[in-house]
């Protein structure tokens, strides 16, 4: 079992399924139904044979497991894969939201059903990959790729700005990316080889940290992403189709997150340590002013996705704080941000799809003809809003504990937040679902049918389930977060005594 | 003593003369008739000639040092032919459409790539600029073919003009650089321009060579032609123009610098970063606002050019390699993009704006996604092959230290990213329009090899990277 290359397996899977599609002949109902259930099954399985790596991983060790290594690309840039406990579960989120995403767009995807099928599942592996992914080359490979097919995601099957969304989606986070691209090759150039485990041993200088760590943070930044670049989110997010929006909330913003956890704080601690207020106080102003945005958005995506940006304003103060607290809490907020707000986002879809609009103002009255909605709904906004018992809470509770511990004043701005957040989640819930049925429209509208039950159930489990009991998930990332400290700490040490050294000669 | 020189090593060129010779009389006697024959025959003399040139033979010079045959030259003739091969083939439906078949033109294109390789395998400066001469005039034929049509013939009168104008500059460069080195092989020139500090003689002569040679890979500023020539010239011949002669040059272009001019890097150095910036940033920019396909393509051969030249910039090893990484990726690119544009046929006219691919995805899905991945692949988005092309020409800038170029470089990459989208944005997001012709077969067949080697080359990119490092390694 050990010598199985069960991260390749999981990885290309989906893309061997893309392949699979591709073949489906003809264009007509059953042919796109062949192709539904294609690429579901393909999903759900890649999903299962994910499980194994959960089952299998040994959450006492801070190493990489499941390595693979392959020549590859001449020379030092290899064919490298291995999760540790950090990236285990985002593969397990990504692999977990995809039957969702297909399951989502199984009625209100008509046109070009195959083509948006093989998008999915190039997506799925392409994301999978930047997770798994232990060479610098490797792992921007993945990361770029994804652009492409979620650019087509949005400007095909997107809304009727989609053209302008996917222009600034891709634009936007391209012109982030080069930059790190031109730090990969000068890491390359100093320490000689792009893997990522070396690469975080390796001692790269005070100032070229600097520079290595912006041009990283120029993309991640981008990405996650933090106030003032965020705009692209927003945009992005109202055009693309449901799915699209899923996965855009659910794993991309996480890949930034996970960029920082990877590579900004092991391979430049000095740069990190320099810049932590910085990233403070962007973390603060998008916990607050995004906040505040949302307040007044009428468009229920465009809130969710300001909603995301504060959320990951959380993510970014807990990890830039270096204490346990900060860094588990980050972690933990992404990965229930990925279920909540991936899970907002498919409740926002299903009322689009029957009424075929996001305006708040056209809703109201919900819980006369869809009461499960309204139950299922209410999950997820409390979820949003942090309240204790469901998995929101965790994470928030977390980021601001480790914050206090380094820096009061931005704790107590990011916790004002957390009431923010209170303020537009309930109030939208209270101008969707609450009041009397005004609109004709909204007179007949139908409660959720089986198929969204299949979809948004687990979610609504993994919601309380981990918010009632989140060892589940803290005790798989603990020893990885703990040697991360560590390392991160030596370092630091080291570059004062140092420091401290040079005036005795 | 009157020994005769070897001519082993110029096999290939003498096989594709003679052959050339013979085509010609073939055309002569049996008149449109033969059409068909000198097309092929053209074909398979180049197939020949590449066969030949990968027979075993080691490095050597021959002729007085005037004809160098080493691994890079191998390499790049070996990407000249192929790009003139496809050119002829792509030709053959587009000249009946347009009812210009002329059996000239494979003959002219093969006499091209006589020159082409004589550029590459130049030792010295006669054969240089014969080997320049040769292609240019083959070039200026081609580029008016249809005689015609005004717009050809206005392109190959621009062409020759400018051409004629560069040429002139070249010339100058050269008898300067004699005059104040008493020799024309590279060698020697490297010999007496090694000291410290060149005198002003050779770095005259320098600047005019580098203006020549720029002007032949069409970099700013002296790009002027190439839109133009790209638009007025028939599309198979802006095809070819794109492909064998671009690399021909640049293969020049690196066997002067590196070869005559090692001692002088400081100098070429500050030339080269400079066109290389200006090429990149006015590709960009300049492609943005086209309509028609071709001058757009124009437009991007010259960014692709900038970044191409930033491998020599550079002036290493690993930058060098990284030119012939890029080369090799740009042809296969730039075919397969070309073969797109040569489908788009309605009925008998040609169209040539973009706006008319509209929809594309829906009327005829499998081109649409051969291009599609083609213009991710022009724009430099991992996983394709022109990620990879860019990704050696910065890691040898990097390498270098030469930052500014690198970071404008990449910025112009997103720009350019800009309009390659745009392309695809009117394929997949646009209302279809009306339906092209079907492709004509060996075009499908062109798309679809260029279109999964690009798509694929991530999986074994290993090949073409040692390939090129040990070509690069040959020159220095």
């Amino acid at each position: 079992m050990s010598d199985w290359p069960i991260l390749s397996l999981v990885t290309f899977l989906p893309l061997a399924g893309a392949i699979l599609v591709l073949f489906i002949p003809g264009d007509d109902d059953i042919s796109r139904r062949n192709v539904r259930y294609a690429a579901l099954w393909t999903v759900s399985f890649t999903f299962l044979v994910s499980l194994l790596i959960w089952i299998n991983f040994d959450p006492t060790t801070s190493d990489f497991q499941f390595v693979e290594r392959r020549e590859w690309l001449s020379g030092t840039i290899r064919y490298h894969m291995g999760v540790d406990g950090i990236s285990m579960l985002f593969v397990i989120l990504t692999t977990f939201l995809m039957p969702a995403c297909i399951l989502a767009s199984w009625q209100s995807i008509q046109i070009r059903v195959k083509e948006y099928m093989i998008a999915f599942l190039v997506l799925e592996t392409l994301m999978i990959g930047v997770f798994c992914a232990l060479d610098l080359v490797l792992f921007y490979l993945f990361f770029e790729g994804v652009l492409i097919p979620m650019f087509l995601i949005i400007g095909i099957w997107g809304g009727a700005r989609r053209v302008y969304a996917s222009f600034k989606f891709f634009l936007y986070t391209l012109l982030g990316s080069v930059l790190m691209l031109l730090a990969i090759m000068a890491m390359y150039l100093d320490a000689g080889t792009t893997d990522i485990p070396t690469l975080m041993s390796h001692d790269f200088g005070a100032e070229m940290q600097t520079w290595l760590w912006l041009a990283f943070f120029a993309s991640f930044a981008v990405k996650m992403p933090m106030w003032p670049v965020h705009t692209w989110l927003p945009d992005a997010h109202v055009e693309a189709p449901t799915a699209g929006s899923v996965i855009l909330a659910g794993i991309l913003l996480k890949m930034g997150g996970y960029g920082f956890l990877r590579f900004s704080l092991p391979m430049f601690p000095l740069a990190s340590d320099m810049f932590a207020p910085l990233v403070f106080g962007l973390s603060a102003i998008a916990i607050i002013y995004t906040s505040l945005v949302a307040l007044v958005q009428e468009d229920m995506k465009k809130l969710i996705a300001y909603s995301s940006v504060a959320h990951m304003g959380f993510v970014t103060m807990g990890i830039f704080t270096v204490t346990a607290q900060g860094i588990q809490g980050g972690i933990f907020q992404m990965l229930s941000h990925g279920i909540v707000s991936a899970a907002l986002f498919l409740c926002v879809g299903v009322v689009y799809d029957r009424i075929h609009t996001r305006e708040i103002a056209a809703y109201g009255g919900l819980v006369n003809r869809m009461p499960i909605y309204a139950v299922v709904f209410m999950v997820f906004t409390l979820a949003n809003v942090g309240l204790p018992g469901t998995s929101g809470f965790v994470g928030e509770f977390l980021t601001l504990v480790g914050a206090f511990q380094v820096n009061t004043l931005v704790a107590v701005l990011a916790t004002t937040g957390v009431v923010l957040s209170a303020t537009y989640a309930l109030w939208l819930y209270r101008r969707v679902i609450f009041g009397t049925i005004e609109r004709e429209s909204l007179r007949t509208i139908a409660d959720v049918n089986r198929r969204e039950i299949v979809i948004l159930a687990p979610m609504v489990f993994l919601t309380i389930f981990f918010g009632i009991y989140p060892a589940a998930l803290i005790d798989i990332t603990a020893v990885s977060v703990e040697n991360l400290m560590i390392q991160y700490q030596t370092a630091l040490d080291a570059a004062v005594n140092s420091a401290l050294s040079v005036p005795e000669k | 003593m009157n020994t005769m020189p070897n001519f082993l090593p110029a096999l290939p060129e003498i096989v594709l003369t003679m052959g050339a010779m013979l085509l010609l009389l073939l055309g002569a006697f049996r008149g449109e008739r033969g059409l068909a024959l000198v097309t092929w025959g053209a074909v398979i003399l180049l197939i020949a000639a590449l066969v030949l040139l990968h027979r075993d033979g080691e490095e050597t010079t021959t002729f007085g040092g005037a004809f160098v045959l080493d691994q890079f030259a191998v390499l790049m003739k070996s990407l000249t032919i192929i790009g003139s091969a496809a050119a002829i083939i792509m030709s053959d439906a587009y000249m009946k459409t347009v009812r210009a078949e002329r059996f000239e033109f494979p003959i002219l294109i093969v006499l091209a790539t006589v020159g082409m390789m004589m550029m590459i395998s130049a030792g010295d400066l006669i054969a240089l600029y014969l080997g320049l001469e040769l292609q240019s005039l083959a070039l200026y034929v081609i580029a008016a073919i249809r005689r015609d049509s005004l717009k050809s013939t206005e392109a190959g009168l621009k062409y020759f003009v400018l051409g004629a104008l560069s040429s002139g500059m070249l010339l100058y460069g050269s008898s300067l650089l004699y005059g104040f080195t008493g020799t024309i092989s590279f060698a020697g020139i490297a010999q007496v321009a090694n000291e410290p500090h060149p005198s002003l003689g050779i770095l005259f002569a320098l600047a005019f060579i580098s203006a020549g040679l720029a002007f032949k890979v069409s970099a700013v500023p002296f790009h002027m032609w190439t839109p133009d020539v790209y638009e007025g010239a028939p599309t198979p011949v802006t095809a070819f123009f794109s492909a064998a002669p671009k690399i021909a040059a640049m293969a020049l272009f690196v066997r002067v610098m590196i070869q005559a001019f090692p001692g002088a890097m400081d100098q070429w150095q500050q030339i080269i970063v400079f066109i290389s910036i200006a090429s990149m940033g006015l590709g960009a920019f300049a492609a943005i606002a086209q309509r028609n396909i071709k001058r757009l393509l124009a437009y991007s051969s010259i960014g692709h050019m900038g970044f191409a030249l930033v491998g020599l910039a550079s002036g290493s090893e690993n930058g060098i390699a990284g030119v012939i990484i890029y080369l090799t990726i740009y042809l296969t690119m730039t075919l397969g993009t070309f073969a797109c544009v040569l489908s788009m046929r309605r009925g008998d006219v040609m169209v040539e704006d973009i706006d008319d691919l509209a929809g594309l995805a829906k009327n005829q899905p499998l081109m649409a996604a051969a291009l599609a991945i083609l213009m991710f692949s022009l724009a430099g988005i991992p996983p394709l092959a022109g990620f990879f092309a860019k990704f050696y020409v910065f890691l040898a800038a990097i390498e270098a230290e030469l930052y500014p170029l690198a970071v404008i470089g990449v910025l112009a990459s997103v720009v350019g990213a800009f309009y390659y989208l745009r392309i695809i944005k009117i394929m997949y997001f646009d209302d279809p329009a009306e339906i092209f012709q079907p492709m004509p077969r060996e075009l499908a067949a062109i798309v679809a090899v260029t279109g999964v080697l690009v798509l694929v080359y991530f999986i074994y990119p290993s090949p073409v990277v040692i390939a090129a490092k040990a070509a690069a390694h040959s020159l220095f």
